[in-house]
């Protein structure tokens, strides 16, 4: 059904911390590897060991430079991947009803069996967060890892998204956006949260932490004292006598 | 966005086939007995023929037929139907002019009306997206509509008509691509927004998420071959409105409309070769190129 549901229950999503991560692509291989086993056909590759190497994954992690007004210029790795929106477009454009949203949860999903492959969804979605499987040709997105997060075969630990549990710096927070208390919630009030292209009225789910302030040292380098050297002395003697040759 | 062949053939096609169909069905041409199958059968064969050529587009084609469900949504789910509805309205007109039964006219106008719907169901599927700023406009349909009426009419021979309306196609191109040109700069998307790094400075692409390409690339950012832009702009004005209607102005009718609808086609195709390449999607923001 690719009616939105007026509201659901919860507003599960993912909070990415741009201050944290530190670009080294864990995640996306954690991704595709959950989801080459998982949820659907298999995310493909093509030609992945020759000169033209292409293949699907659901999750992606861009760098940027920035210059700020004041301060030294700063790397910021971005992770992009499906943001679950509120108002979804790539889910009212489907045409057979194969993209939905959860009520229950807000998870965005595709029911592969009944995607002809027209790839509407992914003009519809700003984010870039949908890819036709070339192999499959169904459209493949973040399935917020709902084989994971449900699954009682795992141990406890391990239900979260893939992403979210292989990233070393605890760069990405897996919660209920929906409920001011969770976590995640709490983390977005204390540290400016904030939506992807809101101009594009799509009301994300997931949130972005802006990178910190960096320090501004007053001194070029916490060495500087120790360069000043006065020589005393013979050295000083020495130092004088050479100049002056 | 990459301008596929399957669609671009599909929206040329099946836009002056219910054009033509529109002109038809409302008597613009008098055909009786084995004149009006050939008549009809055109049409037909180029509606028909462009709803086709739109599968060879789909990843599994196989389940198209699931694509009637989402009407209450999804504009290409109101596209299916509406060809499929005003395809079987105008089958009792054509029946009439073939065999004679005498039909009321009214039937005809109906299904006519019906074949305007459908290129607009059509334009709308692009129209709707706010992520190509540059098809997010009311001009699309309008563009849509312009060029299917035009051609119809140019291919049913109605000389008077064809010159006002592709008066009207000449204004409403150059008038969609002015307006198209603004689009995304008054959309207000950047890579600042796109990111939220607009909050700290402004931010460039240092490197991008993968070294190979990936659909996002092929599919919706098409950057090559923009540089013939502004020549295949006036191509398109001057084949598909111009010249066929000084053709028709000067050959003998049946000749005239021969010549006249191969020059209409010809900048019909220039024009939606642009409406694809020229459109830039917002995700194009994220790699630093639209
Ligand atoms: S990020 Fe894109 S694919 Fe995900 S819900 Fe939003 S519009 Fe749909
Ligand atoms: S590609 Fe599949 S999921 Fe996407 S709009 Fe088409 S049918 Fe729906
Ligand atoms: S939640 Fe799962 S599917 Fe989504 S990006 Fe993370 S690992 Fe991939």
């Amino acid at each position: 059904m690719t009616m939105l549901p007026a509201a659901t229950e919860k507003k599960l999503g993912l909070l990415i911390d741009l201050d944290t991560c530190v670009g080294c692509h864990a995640c996306v291989t954690a991704c595709k590897g959950w989801n080459d086993q998982g949820y659907g056909a298999p995310l493909s590759d093509q030609d992945p060991y020759g000169a033209n190497p292409s293949g699907t994954f659901l999750n992606r992690v861009h760098s940027y430079q920035v210059q700020p007004a004041d301060g030294a210029p700063q790397i910021i790795n971005f992770p992009r991947s499906c943001l679950h929106c509120e108002d979804a477009p790539c889910v009212t454009v489907c045409p057979t009803g194969a993209s939905y949203k959860r009520a229950e949860d807000g998870i965005v999903l595709v029911n592969e069996d009944a995607c002809i492959g027209c790839g509407l969804c992914a003009w519809a979605c700003p984010y870039g967060a949908r890819e036709m499987d070339a192999d499959a040709g169904v459209m493949k997105k973040c399935t917020l890892c709902v084989d994971r997060i449900y699954n009682d075969n795992l141990p406890e630990a391990d239900r979260e998204p893939a992403c979210v549990r292989t990233c070393p710096t605890g760069a990405r927070h897996f919660g209920d956006l929906g409920d001011p208390l969770s976590a995640v919630s709490k983390l977005v009030a204390e540290r400016s949260g904030y939506d992807l292209m809101p101009e594009m009225g799509t009301k994300p789910t997931n949130k972005y932490l802006p990178p910190r302030k960096k320090d501004r040292p007053d001194q070029a380098s916490l060495l500087a004292p120790l360069l000043d050297i006065k020589a005393t002395g013979f050295a000083g003697w020495l130092d004088k006598v050479l100049g002056k040759i | 966005m990459h301008p596929a062949p399957s669609v671009i053939i599909f929206t040329v096609l099946s836009g002056l086939g219910f054009g033509f169909l529109a002109f038809v069905a409302a008597g613009a041409l008098p055909v009786s007995g084995w004149p009006a199958v050939v008549v009809w059968g055109l049409g037909y064969g180029l509606a028909v023929g462009g709803l086709a050529a739109s599968t060879f587009h789909l990843g599994n084609p196989q389940r198209a037929l699931l694509a009637f469900s989402q009407w209450r949504t999804s504009w290409l789910s109101r596209e299916a139907w509406t060809s499929v509805i005003t395809l079987m309205l105008l089958a009792p007109m054509a029946l009439s002019d073939w065999l004679g039964l005498g039909l009321p006219r009214a039937m005809g106008w109906v299904a006519a009306v019906m074949c305007v719907v459908s290129v607009i169901a059509t334009s709308m599927i692009y129209a709707q997206i706010k992520a190509v700023p540059r098809w997010n406009h009311w001009v699309t349909p309008a563009l849509f509509g312009a060029f299917s009426l035009t051609g119809g009419a140019l291919l049913a021979g109605q000389v008077r008509i064809a010159a006002g309306l592709a008066v009207v196609l000449a204004l409403v191109l150059v008038l969609a691509f002015r307006l198209g040109d603004r689009q995304f700069a008054a959309r207000g998307a950047t890579l600042g927004t796109a990111t939220g790094l607009d909050r700290i400075g402004a931010p460039e692409v240092f490197e991008l998420p993968h070294t190979g390409g990936n659909y996002l690339l092929r599919e919706m950012i098409h950057v090559v071959g923009r540089k013939h832009a502004r020549r295949l702009r006036q191509i398109a004005v001057i084949f598909a409105a111009v010249l066929p209607v000084m053709v028709l102005a000067v050959l003998p009718v049946h000749i005239g409309i021969v010549v006249a609808v191969a020059l209409h086609l010809v900048g019909a195709f220039a024009a939606r070769w642009l409406f694809f390449a020229e459109a830039e999607h917002v995700v194009g923001l994220y790699y630093g190129m639209r």
